[in-house]
């Protein structure tokens, strides 16, 4: 008799989870997909940055702007170290703890590196500029970290640091509505923006 | 603005969200979840409410009949019914997803793994051993991840309702239809909510679309792959439904799932809401508000301290590594900053979602502790979905039992009086997750293949098992990520952790709940305690944190504890 009640449990569990699966699995997200491509198309893409007809990068999505080799470029705003190297494949920090042997060693090496290819103290460097994020994929920078490296871009690319800063300024976001999350820069449109704005220079 | 005082405005904002929200939707749940014929109590002015049409057709397809309640045995029957045949069906579908649609190419997953995830996503834990983005086809996304987002909520609300009921009613022993209750909380609460935040995270950025990615071509010349897929659907109900398992590897900290502060925040409000509208939901459905607000209040207490020595912890930067940065910024976004983490974290260790929009593990050692210390609080401040809930109300019932011995007399919560066998399920329910934690951490690091796994040494090495045991244990699913968690031993071991963590308690509270609808109605009397004043919400307060304390301190001291003091 038990056998036979849980029995016809198992029947009911099984075409309850048949119809969520139809419902909740297929309809759902398949009319919400539909919802977003009406409502606002190229955010649910991805908010895809093109330029001349070919994907660049997406405006939310940080890339490294380094050589073949892996070192920075001068002419170009870095963006902060990465656990998986701007992989979009392979999202993630490095999980690292806070008193990692492994840890100590790279943020120390970071901050010397940072230092002397911007030229500036090392205790003048800030924490973004020396942590991975936790992504792997953090678009932005501190205001302070591009601050630093104002100076550096406008001798690479011999423009105006005056014109540069212009620029930067324009790609920062303070805290949504003025107190949610901290302020930040936008490095991949900024480093487009620069490259749009001095073609000619470079 | 200073980052502190933006920290505070974020929280109230939540606040003052929340105590919005809580009212309107607690009182809808509870109009909801009122289906038996007679009033549930005196003062109660709910009246039982119909069948929509489409309910009808769902209960037609599932062959129930839907105006028949189900004694205890019977409710319980078809929750675990339900789960296991989720569980394997879950299973199938991995196994299975690269000779289906929608497979972006991603091959079988291995067997271990599809058994973890399985019970992972069944149980409401969504811990993830894999990376989403080079494991998950769309369809296995969407028709398995997700779909166990919902329904494993709607388990959680129907257990919870059921044993609100064994308070609310007297001499029956009827607690409700399973397969009613499952069908409204999927129809009436969790799908309307969905939809209404998958439409707000699209504006604010969330991609929806079923794309297998695009290759572009970035300014250094190099390749970069942009994932799609349909986030924004599956992100609204994995913060909803307390879920938390990310359609990405990275979770929330992912530019595609928390394209920004604002959308990180809602998301948070997202995995608080339900939680913390349930306790009112509570006190109409046993005729008195004032019970529920007391419950709520609890929670809200220990959630304020909690993130208040967070931010403290996190604002400092602790640890060799993070102080020689000069700030807690490892695994952290600057879009989000240091409040909204740690607000985040809080947020997620304190409802059993295990979302995390920065990287607990690299935490520093104080906030590392304090997030695990969340989850040791047994999911109740406020818990997932459901469970968190029915955790508190456990845990009432232990106070009260606790305040009876005070003063020697029968414990009685809401006129039930709590006799041996009902403190004996009480007892038991506490036990279980302890024994969990602790049994599993101390097998995973007494045999080296527990051990191979750590990436971290010394007292973090420890933190990082006992973080993942109690995020299984307590069907959190957040981690210490550095713990390589996609083994055999820990695929199994974890595994068997979040099944029995999710459905031993269960089992405990659907018999007690069934316990207490027998029984009639105690008279208050003089002598009975007032379980809606302040007294109350501090001995039950108490409770929860002694009981914590007693049983985790140990291994805290030997982890977290040490290497903060360190």
């Amino acid at each position: 008799m038990s056998a036979l009640r849980s029995g016809r449990q198992l029947v009911a569990a099984v075409r309850a989870l048949l119809v969520a699966t139809v419902v909740l699995g297929l309809a759902y997200p398949l009319v919400m997909t539909g919802v977003a491509q009406l409502i606002a198309p190229a955010r649910a893409d991805g908010s895809l940055v093109s330029v001349d007809g070919s994907v660049v990068g997406s405006s939310l999505i940080g890339q490294s702007f380094t050589d073949e080799d892996g070192d920075p470029l001068p002419e170009y705003f870095q963006t902060r170290p990465s656990a998986s190297d701007y992989d979009g494949a392979a999202s993630g920090g490095s999980n690292l703890g806070p008193n990692s042997e492994e840890l100590i060693a790279a943020v120390g090496e970071r901050r010397a590196d940072v230092a002397a290819f911007i030229g500036v103290a090392e205790s003048e460097v800030p924490a973004d500029a020396v942590t991975a994020s936790g992504s792997g994929l953090d678009p932005d920078i501190s205001p302070e970290y591009a601050a630093l490296q104002v100076r550096r871009v406008a001798e690479a690319r011999g423009v105006p640091v005056d014109d540069v800063q212009a620029l930067v300024t324009e790609h920062t976001d303070g805290r949504d509505l003025g107190f949610i999350g901290a302020p930040h820069v936008r490095v991949l449109e900024l480093n487009l923006a620069l490259d749009q704005r001095f073609d000619a220079e470079s | 603005m200073s980052s502190t005082a933006a920290g505070w405005l974020q929280a109230a904002l939540l606040v003052v969200a929340l105590v919005a929200v809580h009212k309107p939707l607690g009182d809808w749940m509870a109009r909801v979840f009122t289906t038996d014929p007679v009033p549930e109590g005196p003062k109660s002015r709910l009246r039982p409410v119909g069948h929509w049409r489409v309910e009808r057709l769902v209960h037609r397809a599932v062959g129930v009949d839907a105006d028949t309640e189900q004694r205890w045995p019977v409710y319980l029957r078809s929750v675990l019914a339900f789960s296991l045949v989720s569980v394997l069906a879950l299973y199938l579908l991995q196994r299975v997803q690269q000779w289906l649609p929608l497979d972006n190419e991603m091959a079988a997953v291995e067997p271990g793994s599809a058994w973890n995830t399985a019970v992972s996503f069944v149980t409401n834990t969504n811990w993830q051993g894999y990376s989403g983005e080079s494991t998950m086809g769309h369809l296995v996304q969407m028709a398995g991840l997700a779909v166990q987002n919902f329904v494993s909520a709607g388990v959680g609300i129907a257990v919870a309702v059921a044993l609100v009921r064994g308070f609310a009613r007297s001499g029956t022993d009827r607690l409700g239809n399973f397969w009613v209750d499952l069908t409204r909380a999927l129809t009436r609460v969790l799908l309307p909510l969905a939809v209404v935040a998958t439409v707000v995270l699209v504006l604010g950025g969330v991609v929806q679309n079923l794309s297998s990615g695009t290759d572009a071509n970035t300014l250094v010349g190099a390749t970069q792959f942009l994932p799609g897929g349909p986030v924004a659907s599956q992100e609204a109900i994995k913060e909803l439904g307390t879920n938390g398992g990310g359609f990405y590897n990275a979770n929330s900290a992912h530019p595609f799932e928390g394209p920004s502060a604002w959308v990180s925040l809602f998301q948070v409000f997202l995995l608080l809401v339900i939680p913390f509208s349930l306790p009112r939901t509570f006190g109409r459905m046993v005729g008195d508000r004032r019970q529920g607000l007391a419950i709520v209040g609890v929670m809200a207490g220990l959630a304020t301290a909690s993130l208040a020595l967070t931010s403290w912890a996190q604002a400092r930067a602790g640890g060799a590594a993070l102080q020689l940065a000069g700030a807690a910024t490892e695994g952290q976004e600057v879009r989000f900053g240091g409040p909204l983490s740690a607000l985040f974290g809080t947020a997620t260790t304190l409802t059993s979602t295990g979302a995390v929009n920065s990287m607990h593990d690299s935490y520093t050692p104080t906030g590392g502790m304090l997030v695990l210390a969340n989850m040791m609080l047994g999911e109740v401040a406020p818990g997932g979905v459901g469970s968190g809930l029915y955790g508190m109300l456990v845990l009432a019932v232990v106070a009260v039992f606790v305040a009876g011995l005070m003063v020697g007399r029968t414990p009685e919560y809401l006129g039930k009086k709590l006799g041996r066998r009902e403190m004996t399920l009480a007892s038991l329910y506490v036990l279980v997750t302890p024994v969990l934690v602790l049994t599993g951490t101390a097998v995973a690091v007494a045999t080296d293949t527990g051990l191979g796994s750590l990436l971290n040494s010394g007292s973090h090495g420890l933190s990082e098992v006992l973080y993942a045991f109690t995020s299984a244990s307590n069907n959190n699913g957040s981690a210490f990520a550095g713990l390589s968690a996609n083994t055999p031993f820990y695929n199994t071991a974890l595994g068997l952790a979040m099944a029995f963590g999710r459905f031993l308690p269960i089992v405990l509270v659907v018999a007690l709940a069934g316990r207490l609808a027998t029984q009639g109605k105690a008279p208050v009397t003089a002598g009975t305690l007032p379980t809606h004043q302040p007294l109350f919400v501090g001995l039950l307060g108490a409770v929860v944190l002694v009981v914590v304390g007693l049983t985790y301190f140990p291994a805290l001291a030997l982890g977290p504890l040490a290497e903060a003091l360190a």
